[in-house]
């Protein structure tokens, strides 16, 4: 990540240690202090800190609760089938959008509609068409499917609530995953592709052996991003199954609204942000590239 | 044999454009029956089978949900944070963004990283803490509450995007217009703001949204004065379908609506900052 500044360097006036950009950043610094960094090492107090001792008790009524258990599975079961499923569908729709496509501007417009969808709202229209006396139900009675209306959502049937968060969320969150492809797709100049096709590589192997390794810095950024934002589902579950599943955000949110147990809350809050940076960080290690193969 | 080139490259067609299609459908469907829902009679909000074609729309369930509960002061609340986050994450936000797209300076790639940094951090952790402190400061429950959060939340987004407004922006014209004698400050305004300007509206536009759709920390910060996702979450449970479809639909309309309007600047706002 190089400075834009460093190419473009403004006359005269870009000298190292001017004033200006300094006076600058100052409020975004201070800001950022005040609201950002502060609060967080408060929220480590919160967590590790109690009457002025260090303690681990926040984190022993964590895990000894309840709801413990169920919100850690479900959490990483929703990251674990929602990423890999989303980058699927998200590198589809960026190569269709990248291909000669008749209309393409009219696809992008519509596959990045969700781009800005909250998940609440994502778990409310969800909800609408697989509730019993929904849309899902009347289509497929219509078609002759079904001749009573099914329960999908319901409360006893894990796979079904799993399955109907997973869709919400790839129909939600996708676009996000398909701008960052996108752009990086973009950088890729189509002589590559066009070289790999006169030389008799089908479209599979082009995408396989040129397109996914020119790709791989958009796929590490995105998986990044994709994975944090997953461990902080929250909203999407709640409108989609009520109180019959219950993720790690879902449980910091009910001890701090309605139990008024902060430290258990930053506890929870703790985990996921160990979580979210130790799977982004295994993964981005995974995907590194190693040092001879940049060099050649 | 294989079979001719060009029938290959039929069904090559048909699969693409047919692919498009249908993944287009699974985004637009969903999208078009939760505006169905939500327009559609009190009485056909609770009948089933339900109508999957526009007949007998009506505006009762809309206003049945404006009216219900604290549903209309909530959404002048969210108006009202919306807007405040806006303003201060553009007034703090914009000088630190020009100055990463314009100057070298010792600090500014830590900077950088920091703020990209900062989305690794949830507001799931900032939440917390924020409502601990809020109650000590006596602005728990407040709109003032939920816009400082919000702005924290905001901010590095706006010095991300307005330094990647700001690049696009050649430096050439600034120093063009500053050896004909303005000054730094009025080559910025007279130059580059004008040409930063539909970037910046972009930015301004995304920010709102942000704000409008945040329900982690609203609901955490407020009790009784809550924005509207806050309060339609808090309402959710044991809620008529009417209020959850209006509701759904009114959640999901401007965010929509605001990404086709900004749609030819996501790119140039977010471009150099994913690279």
């Amino acid at each position: 990540m190089t400075s834009v500044a460093e190419d473009v360097p403004l006359g005269r006036t870009a000298r190292r240690w001017e004033v200006l950009p300094y006076g600058l950043i100052l409020p975004t610094v201070a800001y950022l202090s005040l609201f950002f960094a502060w609060p967080m090492v408060q929220a480590f107090q919160l967590a590790f800190r109690e009457g002025g001792a260090w303690t681990i008790e926040p984190f022993r009524m964590m895990v000894n609760d309840a709801n413990f258990e169920d919100a850690f599975k479900f959490t990483m079961l929703l990251v674990v089938v929602i990423v890999p499923l989303q980058f699927v569908l998200a590198l589809a729709m960026a190569l269709l959008i990248n291909s000669k496509l008749h209309g393409r501007g009219v696809f992008l417009a519509i596959f990045i509609m969700p781009l800005a969808i909250s998940d609440l709202a994502a778990g409310l229209v969800w909800q609408s068409i697989l509730t019993e006396r929904g849309y899902l139900n009347t289509f497929l009675e219509a078609i002759g499917v079904i001749d009573q209306p099914y329960i999908w959502l319901d409360p006893t049937k894990p796979n079904q609530l799993l399955m109907a968060v997973v869709v919400a969320e790839l129909w939600r969150s996708t676009a996000f995953v398909m701008v960052i492809f996108l752009a990086g797709l973009q950088g890729i100049p189509h002589e590559y592709g066009e070289a790999a096709e006169v030389f008799g590589a089908g479209f599979f192997r082009r995408v396989r052996t040129v397109i996914l390794p020119l790709l791989k810095p958009s796929l590490q950024v995105a998986l990044l991003f994709r994975i944090i934002f997953a461990f902080e589902a929250f909203a999407v579950v709640i409108a989609i199954t009520g109180r019959a599943k219950t993720t790690l955000a879902t449980e910091a949110w009910r001890w701090q609204a309605d139990y008024f147990n902060s430290h258990v809350a930053a506890a929870y809050s703790a985990l996921i942000l160990v979580l979210s940076l130790v799977s982004a960080g295994i993964v981005v290690w995974l995907l590194r590239t190693p040092r001879e193969q940049m060099l050649q | 044999m294989n079979p001719p080139r060009s029938a290959l490259a039929g069904v090559a067609r048909v699969f693409v454009y047919g692919s498009a299609v249908l993944l287009s459908l699974f985004i637009l469907i969903p999208i078009y029956l939760m505006t169905l829902a939500a327009f559609s009679s009190n009485e056909d909000t609770y009948d089933y089978p339900k109508e999957l074609l526009p007949r007998g729309l009506s505006t009762e369930t809309m206003s049945f949900f404006i009216n219900f509960g604290g549903v209309l002061d909530a959404l002048q609340r969210s108006v009202i944070v919306a807007l405040v986050t806006l303003v201060v994450a553009l007034v703090i936000g914009t000088p630190a963004g020009y100055a990463l797209a314009r100057f070298a300076f010792r600090g500014g790639d830590t900077l950088r990283l920091s703020v990209v940094g900062t989305r690794a951090f949830p507001i799931v952790i900032l939440s917390i803490p924020l409502a601990v402190i809020f109650i000590r400061w006596g602005i728990d429950d407040t709109v003032l509450g939920v816009s400082i959060a919000h702005t924290a939340l905001a901010l590095p987004f706006v010095v991300l995007t307005t330094a990647s407004v700001f690049a696009g922006v050649s430096p050439e014209l600034e120093e063009a217009a500053m050896t004909l004698g303005c000054s730094r400050a009025t080559a910025f305004v007279k130059v580059a703001l004008p040409l930063a300007l539909p970037g910046l509206a972009a930015s301004a536009i995304f920010v709102f949204i942000v704000s409008w759709n945040e329900v982690f920390a609203a609901s955490l910060l407020t009790l009784r004065h809550r924005t509207l996702p806050a309060e339609v979450l808090a309402l959710l449970e044991g809620a008529p379908p009417n209020f959850r479809f209006a509701g759904g639909f009114f959640l999901m309309a401007p965010s929509v609506i605001v990404i086709l309007l900004i749609r030819r600047y996501l790119f140039s706002m977010w471009g150099r900052v994913l690279k």
